[in-house]
């Protein structure tokens, strides 16, 4: 815990920016609609973390939520009897393309990098191939209820969010979490002492898919349908995750400091914007902050994976 | 000892200048591949009407690969030293906004520019490295960073293309001499001193030693630091030679030619498609220009049979997997 200490001071300090500038930012609502904004990313890096902590990569999340939105519209089309199946279809769909990465870097041993970055090329393509180029059809309103709608004055993405933390930190504190992280600390050790490698990391990337699918479902309730719906999603995710102190390579972090990390670069979109610093600049002084707070963490990266990458 | 015998036979087999080649072992199975490939688009154009041999095909893979390749080589270095440069594409928009700036249309300030070019990159190159070496950020993070800055400044100060490039510099992207495009030899050139680098001076052997096991490099008196700063350096000047070789192909500068490009993952993919361990240590630059080539070779014969550019992207997707795979069995059969 005491690794994941510097991103929730780091967290607080934002937020209080953010309220000296804006005073109602602290009130339920305001707060409640940060949170509601930011549950999509914050998903996508609990799923990122799973894998990362294994000691692998996921780069295909961003273009899976492009997919996921943009077949979502199509087979949907408006029609309100379609919303349950689709929603069904969307998260089994997650599931399998976590299975197709996770066995083809176990089983056929690519590095996770590339089978995820093949998986990205394949998966933008594809379903543009499929609806020609641009999304087609539209969303139903009970879709989108999800990602904008709310139960009383609490937000449906918030409530989802509350249950995705919840089976995080439990999956995590279960004998699944304590294998994941033998795995990623040192495979082979891990192996000798009968973890199934294969299995554990496959599950891994399965849960990463089937975050995105909900990240995307999400999403494309609160922002609509687009083609850009993921873009750059990825690196937003794993940056993320390393904010929250968790180790490129595996075996170090915790799942809770990795959500508060995408907590923390919502709220540097929120201060950024606050103080005028919007659109062209706003990379730039990411990049930076980003740069120092890995920079500044006690965290030490080891220089490169030695063990799984071979 | 096994890996040994085996290059030896294949050596015997092959003569003297493949036995070279064959130094980095997985070069072999890319241009295999290659040959494959280039027998198969040869049988596709010839059902299709058209000469895959002819003058014009095969000047338009070479100026289609040149930039990529140039860009490649220099990620070859930063992967074989067990890095990874994410901030090259931003960087090559960058340096051809600076290139056509500084020309101006003006013949004269060509020499001033490419200056110009060759001191912006080295100068990103040298911060990255400096952020991987002093500050321990992992070169994901780092240069993910840089890009993002870069990416600022570049959204901040340009709204489209700027500059313009004078038509004696334009020879560059466009010129060829009898079948050879002058980019192309350019990217030879690249090429080449890289691979003298690598296998004939001791910072090449450095790069191997620290991509290998940077521990054992250490305690065995190799400045890793160096190592690492300077293959940082090296790409980003690559990645100013490629945004040079742009700015001459579009006659201005243009905020979006390496984004669009897709630079950064698409010259990683290229690289490991040569071959080249992504973990580093293992591989070399002869692999890269192989994969550079197979990527072109695909792409001339997507372009004949008027494939769909996102059926192209699933195509390579697959490729790039199932390659990476076949080498992975190979390495443990081996």
């Amino acid at each position: 815990m005491r690794r994941a200490l510097p991103i929730f001071v780091v967290l607080a300090g934002l937020l209080i920016a953010i309220a000296v500038v804006n005073p109602y930012f602290l009130e339920p609502p305001a707060f409640l609609a940060f949170v509601k904004r930011a549950a999509p990313l914050v998903i996508l890096a609990a799923g990122q973390y799973f894998v990362i902590v294994s000691g692998e990569f996921d780069l295909s999340v961003g273009s899976l939520v492009t997919a996921e939105v943009v077949i979502a519209a199509r087979l949907i089309d408006g029609s309100a009897e379609a919303t349950w199946p689709v929603l069904a279809l969307l998260l089994v769909l997650g599931l399998l393309v976590g299975l197709v990465n996770g066995i083809v870097t176990t089983i056929f041993r690519v590095p996770s990098f590339i089978t995820t970055l093949g998986m990205l090329l394949i998966l933008s393509g594809a379903v543009f191939l499929w609806t020609g180029g641009a999304p087609r059809g539209a969303l139903s309103p009970e879709f989108r209820e999800l990602g904008r709608g709310s139960l009383g004055p609490v937000p449906w993405s918030v409530l989802i969010l509350v249950a995705v933390v919840a089976a995080a930190v439990y999956a995590m504190r279960a004998g699944f979490g304590h294998t994941l992280i033998a795995a990623g600390d040192n495979d082979r050790a891990a192996a000798l002492s009968g973890v199934r490698l294969a299995r554990v990391r496959t599950a891994a990337f399965m849960i990463s898919g089937l975050s995105a699918a909900v990240a995307a479902i999400l999403l494309g309730g609160f922002a609509g349908v687009s083609a850009q719906a993921g873009n750059g999603l990825e690196f937003q995710a794993i940056t993320a995750v390393v904010l929250g102190g968790v180790v490129l390579g595996g075996g170090r972090g915790s799942v809770v400091a990795a959500m508060a990390g995408a907590f923390t670069l919502e709220a540097l979109f929120t201060l950024l914007n606050l103080y005028g610093i919007s659109g062209a600049l706003e990379p730039a002084v990411q990049g930076v902050i980003i740069i120092a707070a890995v920079a500044l963490g006690a965290v030490r990266f080891p220089r490169r994976r030695t063990a799984a990458a071979s | 000892m096994t890996q040994q015998l085996k290059l030896r036979r294949v050596a015997a087999a092959e003569g003297s200048f493949l036995r070279r080649l064959s130094a980095d072992q997985p070069a072999r199975a890319v241009y295999l591949a290659l040959a494959l490939l280039i027998m198969l688009g040869w049988l596709l154009f010839t059902l299709d009407g058209g000469r895959f041999l002819s003058q014009e095909n095969i000047v338009g893979i070479q100026q289609r690969s040149a930039a990529l390749g140039i860009v490649a080589i220099g990620q070859t270095l930063v992967i074989l030293a067990g890095g990874l440069d994410l901030s090259v594409a931003y960087l090559i928009s960058l340096t051809t906004l600076v290139a056509a700036e500084i020309m101006a249309g003006a013949g004269a300030n060509v020499p001033a520019a490419i200056a110009a070019v060759l001191a912006v990159s080295a100068l990103v190159g040298l911060v990255n490295g400096l952020i991987v070496t002093r500050l321990q950020v992992h070169a994901f993070i780092a240069t993910l960073g840089t890009a993002l800055i870069i990416r600022g400044v570049l959204d901040a100060r340009y709204d489209g293309p700027a500059g313009s490039v004078p038509a004696s510099f334009r020879h560059l992207g466009y010129d060829r001499i009898g079948p050879l495009a002058v980019s192309a030899l350019l990217w030879a050139a690249v090429a080449v001193s890289a691979w003298l680098l690598l296998s004939r001076t001791r910072l090449g052997y450095r790069i191997y030693a620290v991509g290998g096991n940077t521990e054992v490099a250490r305690l065995s008196g190799v400045r890793t630091e160096r190592v690492m700063i300077a293959v940082h350096v090296l790409c980003s000047v690559c990645a100013g030679i490629a945004g040079l070789l742009l700015a001459s192909r579009l006659g201005a500068g243009t905020p979006t030619a390496g984004t669009d490009g897709g630079y950064d993952l698409e010259s990683i993919a290229a690289v490991v498609l040569g071959g080249t361990a992504l973990a580093g240590g293992r591989g070399g630059v002869a692999g890269t220009v192989g994969g550079v080539l197979l990527l072109a070779v695909l792409d001339s014969i997507f372009n004949q049979m008027e494939v769909n550019s996102f059926a192209k992207d699933v195509v390579r997707g697959v490729v790039l997997v199932a390659a990476l795979a076949i080498y992975a069995r190979r390495r443990r059969t081996a």
